[in-house]
């Protein structure tokens, strides 16, 4: 399911093709192909690339007195996004910007450190496990992400074991609740994501050369030190293609920090909620929407470099 | 590594434990006898057995399961036809297209769910069409299910040898023949799960369909979420424990089709 995705960009009949047959066979004839291609591409064009062009323009028109879109077109909107208020700097709107991509960062560490020994689990099972234990991974990721989250409000909460053994430890204070709050939201999101991390990181453990391993250890290294000089730069691609495919969704999370962040952990996703539902400033959430849309945008670009355009999205 | 076996399968094995916590947890709670807090009270299905006779539910469920449908065949069809469209290597614009494709996976819902928030409410000010409801619902789900759905039959796509095709052609087929009479059968597997797995994402889907539904098309996610924001009771456990176990099958079974083309 996952690996039969990885590098398929590179079709064989490309290849294979003028071999068979040194005429013209590149299937299907080029009319069809575009016959083909159309409708889906429309539906894309209309309701994707639409909506988000929607979304750009919006975002430098004024709220109305109801609410409705106006103009002038200006930049307020942006200018209010990084800080300048009516009455001086106001910090609500970079504190939250801040605070989504702290927490993107904080998530995608934590899942590396979670998802390298997962990884390296894998890949060091018989050929036959393999495939079970990716799917296994992967499994809890299509179930509906809505009712993985709610469940942490009850495995975290007040009464709950793990909120007793983090108070027997003494990790937490008796009576302290570990939701709602910033923790709670990193939990769930390290578990929510995690699958993203496991997938490019196995990925690249599974092509390591293990020979310059040994070569190190043979030379003297300590386990620490062949880690980091002979198998940590081999699998970097891995770490750099896990790390953006967690970073991206995970600042824009609206459900995670919704149900468990209560009202101190508002991130990006949560302020476009409120300015489309009952803030009623439209233009001023469309503002934040292109902020992320842009940072996808940038992250995309950025995962094309990192996995030199021959991966596909790796998650199904 | 050898040395690290050990520690390298604790670690495994309690990574997997935190990966199902969540799971496990709602499903183990739909059969507490408990109606508050989280002791165990003794085994039930009571919860199952009321949620049978709620209304709300039960029209909720059948919301899902209209928009899942409607917008996986919809889907399927359009997503299918683009992979078997860019499979012809030399297209115009080819590498855009699969740009595009990667987008709609990578942006997070809620700034998707704004813009066709957005577009549906100015295209009912300026033409008067998009009235929210179901059928907005299902053009949206529609839109993030495409890129999936192409995805998955191209790599079925690329698996496939090319001269079957070109055999169907030199014996007379045209193009159109050739697709469906022998590379349509060849990719079918590859189109099933990719349809299953469509479907999965329109039922996981809360954010997009929470912006764009209307009065009266209340799916179960958005069920979910309005009582969870009022505290969870035990009926919504035993209603997400079905559409948990749902999603299961249909990934098992995507998982299934997969494999057996390898086989």
């Amino acid at each position: 399911m996952l690996r039969s995705v990885r590098g398929s960009s590179n079709l064989p009949g490309s290849v294979i093709a003028p071999l068979a047959c040194p005429t013209n066979t590149r299937r299907p004839p080029l009319r069809l192909a575009l016959l083909a291609t159309a409708p889906a591409l429309l539906w894309l064009a209309l309701f994707f690339v639409g909506p988000m062009l929607l979304i750009l323009g919006t975002s430098f028109l004024s709220r109305g007195d109801v609410g409705e879109l106006t103009r002038p077109l200006t930049l307020e909107n942006y200018r209010r996004l990084v800080g300048f208020g009516v009455f001086g700097f106001e910090s609500l709107y970079p504190l939250i910007i801040l605070r989504s991509l702290a927490l993107g960062a904080l998530t995608a560490i934590l899942c590396l450190l979670a998802g390298l020994p997962l990884a390296f689990f894998i890949a060091g099972l018989p050929p036959r496990w393999k495939g079970a234990a990716l799917t296994l991974v992967v499994i809890p990721f299509w179930t509906n992400l809505l009712i993985r989250t709610y469940a942490w409000q009850i495995l975290l909460s007040p009464d709950g074991w793990i909120t007793r053994i983090a108070v027997a430890l003494g990790t937490v204070e008796s009576g302290a609740a570990l939701y709602p709050g910033t923790g709670a939201v990193l939990v769930a999101m390290v578990c929510d994501y995690l699958p993203f991390m496991v997938l490019p990181l196995y990925a690249s453990v599974e092509k390591l050369d293990w020979t310059l391993a040994e070569a190190a250890a043979d030379l003297g290294a300590r386990a620490g030190q062949v880690f980091r000089h002979a198998l940590l730069p081999q699998i970097r691609p891995g770490i750099a293609a896990g790390v953006i495919l967690v970073f991206l969704p995970a600042t824009g999370q609206f459900v995670i920090p919704d149900l468990l962040g209560g009202a101190r952990t508002v991130l990006l996703g949560n302020a476009v909620q409120q300015q489309f539902g009952p803030g009623l400033d439209w233009p001023f959430g469309a503002a934040i929407a292109a902020l992320g849309l842009a940072t996808v945008l940038a992250g995309v670009w950025l995962y094309g470099r990192v996995t030199g355009g021959r991966e596909e999205v790796g998650v199904v | 590594m050898k040395r690290a076996r050990l520690p390298l399968g604790l670690s495994a094995v309690g990574l997997y434990l935190f990966l199902y916590a969540p799971l496990a947890m709602v499903i183990v709670f739909s059969f507490n006898a408990a109606r508050h807090g989280v002791a165990w009270q003794g085994f039930t299905t009571d919860w199952y057995r009321r949620l049978l006779s709620d209304e709300l539910a039960l029209s909720a469920a059948k919301n899902t399961l209209l928009l899942g449908g409607f917008s996986t065949a919809i889907a399927t069809v359009l997503g299918t036809l683009l992979a078997f469209g860019l499979s012809r290597s030399g297209l115009p614009g080819q590498r855009w297209a699969l740009r595009l494709l990667q987008l709609p996976v990578f942006i997070p819902d809620i700034v998707f769910a704004a813009a066709m928030l957005l577009f549906y409410s100015l295209a009912r000010q300026w033409l008067g069409l998009f009235e929210l409801g179901m059928s907005t619902m299902v053009m949206a789900h529609v839109t993030f299910q495409i890129p999936f759905v192409t995805i998955v039959v191209r790599a079925r796509l690329a698996g496939l040898d090319p001269s079957l095709e070109e055999a169907a052609r030199d014996l007379g087929a045209n193009p159109w023949q050739a697709f469906r009479c022998v590379t349509l059968p060849l990719i079918l597997p590859g189109v099933l799960a990719a349809a299953m797995l469509a479907f999965t994402l329109s039922l996981d889907d809360f954010v997009v369909s929470f912006f764009t539904s209307g009065p009266g098309s209340t799916t179960l996610p958005i069920l979910i979420y309005s009582s969870v924001k009022r505290g969870v009771t035990p009926e919504i456990n035993a209603l997400a424990t079905l559409i948990v176990l749902a999603s299961l099958a249909a990934t098992l079974s995507v998982v299934l089709l997969q494999r057996r083309r390898r086989a």
